[in-house]
């Protein structure tokens, strides 16, 4: 394997947390819910997936185990904002916190103990296409899942019914209440899928990115992730292209150490987190853009006439 | 069973007083079914969590040492959040406090003058304002969104900092540990009472907390301040400009986090090292919610979360449970606070039945 097929493997890797992470958020905000935990979602995944793959062997259970974890985690957030109409801003911060904290306690038993990777699968026939298959066809689930879902996410908001109904009550809950769509139920699902894939996402960082626990692993890759919806003007396939953007900066540092170019290592761990802030100055400094775009509802509250 | 909402006609002053206890009793019921779950005897866990930290002398100054940049920060972001602007990297603005203020006794170590200690704090504030510019340039011209911008920081600054203490500020006689020198005395915060410890850091928190009390009841900025934060277009109806009110929270939250990097660092710490801050900057998002974002009730809230760092330590040593348990306390503490707060401006109905809430419906 080449130089170059090594670097894109390496983008990839990094590419699909954020990605994931980052289309289950867009499904959220798409339905008028700014949920700013997804840095504590994800980390939760990732320390359950990893417990649950210690203690029963199978990484496919681990994976699981983080969807379930980020999808029960988030729906603390839900029960918040929406049954309760507490700050979304402030609660998103909270579940970031706690998420923080509890996957802290809960990891620490885990700490330094050797993981079980996921391992990649070949699709038959497509795996053997020179460059491509080795690339793309000889990949672990959580990959296939990856694009899996955002294929689905651009089927559901554009062309099924449920989707049409998402995006109404995210760009006028009231008039979408007035027609009969349920809004704090249909709110209440896509956190739900936003926490699935913030799970989702947490698990690929402890059983493939790098299978072992270490508190903190997320990295604030939540909040790019945030920022990635941003960018993406909330459509699901400008989203991939943002996420695998992003993969190569954060991995551009390994590289660059390797080439020994002499540049500070801080220096370099610290390109994605400007290269974010540069992406959202260029992507929101439009200001009319930014409202057409942006779900015309998305964080504020709901509560039902009765 | 649903749970509905009815707006109370008008804010209840009950719950308003009522709820940040509320919120911390729930926590601490909470905290003792954890421990229980732990295979720890709750009462005593509990015990050694809140109490037993507040039984000597010396642990109520780690108390205060604790609570003061807690309260510090929290003030400043109190302004910020009233005026609804998000500013979640304080973190950032403490560590770039803390490094700007460091220049004087790090760089220039054999200038020794009385002169040294107010420049290093003017300094300290000035290095946290300008870190917390960005997001509120950011915001105010290039329309940014504050909140990632705000947090990307953060990262940024703790990585200059790691580089700064690992290459040019390392001690040179500090065989190789990644630290800078220890400050002369020149350069360390004093200590405010005989009996301990307690540096002149928490007399800057009080200090902040007042004037910014009386900024906010009795000037027209607190007005200014409080009427952006609710309502934009009525503040612009008023002549109050939302663009000049980013700056100013931005900057005062800035200047406050990184006074209280610098009062840290030459107080508490008296160098600089990799890491300098158990996360003060995001616990003092909690202390200022506890504290109900008025900044009397911040003093307050920024003392029990100081216990919280305290009896975290205090539980792990004398009942064997992680001092992280002290994260997860904060964090729920937070999310209690949050819902307590529903009740100021909403009365709590549980249905039980679905005909009467079609009736209700149907009556109007």
């Amino acid at each position: 394997m080449g130089i170059v097929e090594a670097i894109l493997l390496s983008v990839i890797t990094a590419a699909t947390p954020l990605v994931l992470a980052a289309i289950g958020e867009l499904v959220t905000e798409r339905s008028g819910v700014l949920n700013l935990g997804v840095e504590g979602m994800m980390i939760m995944g990732a320390v359950s997936a990893f417990a649950i793959t210690q203690i029963t062997g199978s990484p496919y259970l681990g994976m699981l185990a983080g969807v379930a974890c980020g999808a029960l985690f988030s729906q603390l957030f839900a029960f918040l904002t929406l049954t309760l109409v507490a700050n979304q801003v402030a609660t998103g911060l909270a579940l970031t916190l706690l998420g923080i904290g509890v996957s802290g306690m809960m990891g620490e038993s885990f700490l330094g103990m050797q993981g079980i990777k996921l391992q990649p699968i070949a699709i038959p026939l497509l795996a053997d296409i020179p460059y491509l298959g080795p690339l793309l066809f000889r990949q672990d689930i959580i990959f296939y899942l990856s694009i899996a879902i955002v294929a689905g996410v651009h089927w559901f908001l554009f062309r099924s019914r449920a989707g049409l109904k998402l995006r109404a009550v995210g760009d006028s809950h009231a008039s979408a209440h007035a027609l009969g769509v349920s809004v704090i139920r249909t709110r209440y699902l896509a956190v739900m899928f936003g926490g699935a894939c913030a799970g989702l996402a947490g698990a690929q960082l402890s059983l493939v990115y790098t299978p072992q626990w270490v508190e903190n692993m997320s990295a604030g890759r939540g909040w790019i992730a945030l920022a990635l919806v941003v960018f993406s003007s909330w459509r699901p396939w400008r989203l991939v292209a943002g996420g695998y953007l992003f993969g190569a900066v954060s991995i551009s540092q390994l590289h660059a150490q390797a080439f020994g170019l002499g540049i500070p290592s801080q220096l370099l761990s610290s390109l994605p987190y400007v290269a974010t802030i540069v992406v959202l100055i260029l992507i929101s400094h439009n200001r009319r853009m930014t409202l057409i775009n942006t779900p015309a509802s998305l964080g504020k509250p709901f509560v039902p006439d009765r | 069973m649903r749970i509905e909402l009815e707006k109370r006609a008008k804010v209840s002053t009950l719950f308003s007083i009522l709820s940040p206890f509320i919120a911390f009793l729930l926590t601490i019921i909470f905290g003792g079914i954890m421990f229980a779950l732990l295979g720890k005897n709750p009462v005593m866990a509990l015990y050694s969590f809140f109490v037993e930290p507040l039984s000597e002398v010396w642990s109520l100054h780690e108390l205060a040492i604790k609570a003061a940049p807690l309260i510090l920060i929290a003030v400043g972001l109190s302004v910020c959040f009233r005026s609804n602007n998000w500013n979640i990297g304080a973190e950032g603005q403490f560590i770039m406090g803390a490094i700007a203020g460091s220049i004087l006794p790090v760089v220039l170590y054999d200038w020794q003058s009385p002169l040294v200690l107010p420049l290093m704090m003017l300094m300290g504030m000035l290095g946290g304002a300008l870190f917390a510019a960005i997001p509120a340039f950011l915001k105010a011209h290039m329309n940014t969104n504050e909140i990632l911008t705000s947090l990307m920081l953060v990262y940024v600054a703790q990585l200059f900092l790691d580089w700064l203490v690992r290459g040019p500020w390392r001690n040179p006689g500090g065989m190789n540990f990644p630290e800078t020198r220890t400050f002369a005395v020149d350069a360390i915060l004093p200590e405010m009472i005989a009996s301990g410890r307690t540096h002149w850091g928490f007399a800057f928190a009080i200090i902040a907390a007042v004037l910014v009390w009386f900024m906010m009841r009795y000037t027209l900025k607190g007005f200014e301040i409080s009427v952006l934060g609710q309502s934009e277009r009525a503040g612009r109806f008023a002549g109050f400009s939302s663009r000049r009110m980013i700056w100013f929270s931005m900057l005062l939250s800035g200047a406050f986090a990184g006074l209280a990097g610098i009062s840290e660092v030459s107080g508490a710490i008296q160098q600089l090292r990799p890491v300098i801050s158990p996360g003060y900057g995001f616990t003092a998002i909690i202390v200022a919610f506890l504290g109900r974002l008025n900044p009397l009730g911040i003093v307050a809230a920024g003392l029990v979360l100081a216990l919280t760092y305290l009896g975290g330590e205090a539980a792990q040593l004398s009942i064997g449970v992680s001092e992280k348990v002290t994260r997860v306390f904060q964090g729920l503490l937070l999310f209690f606070v949050l819902s307590c707060d529903t009740l100021i401006h909403y009365r709590i109905k549980l249905v039980f039945d679905r005909l009467t809430a079609t009736n209700s419906e149907g009556s109007r």
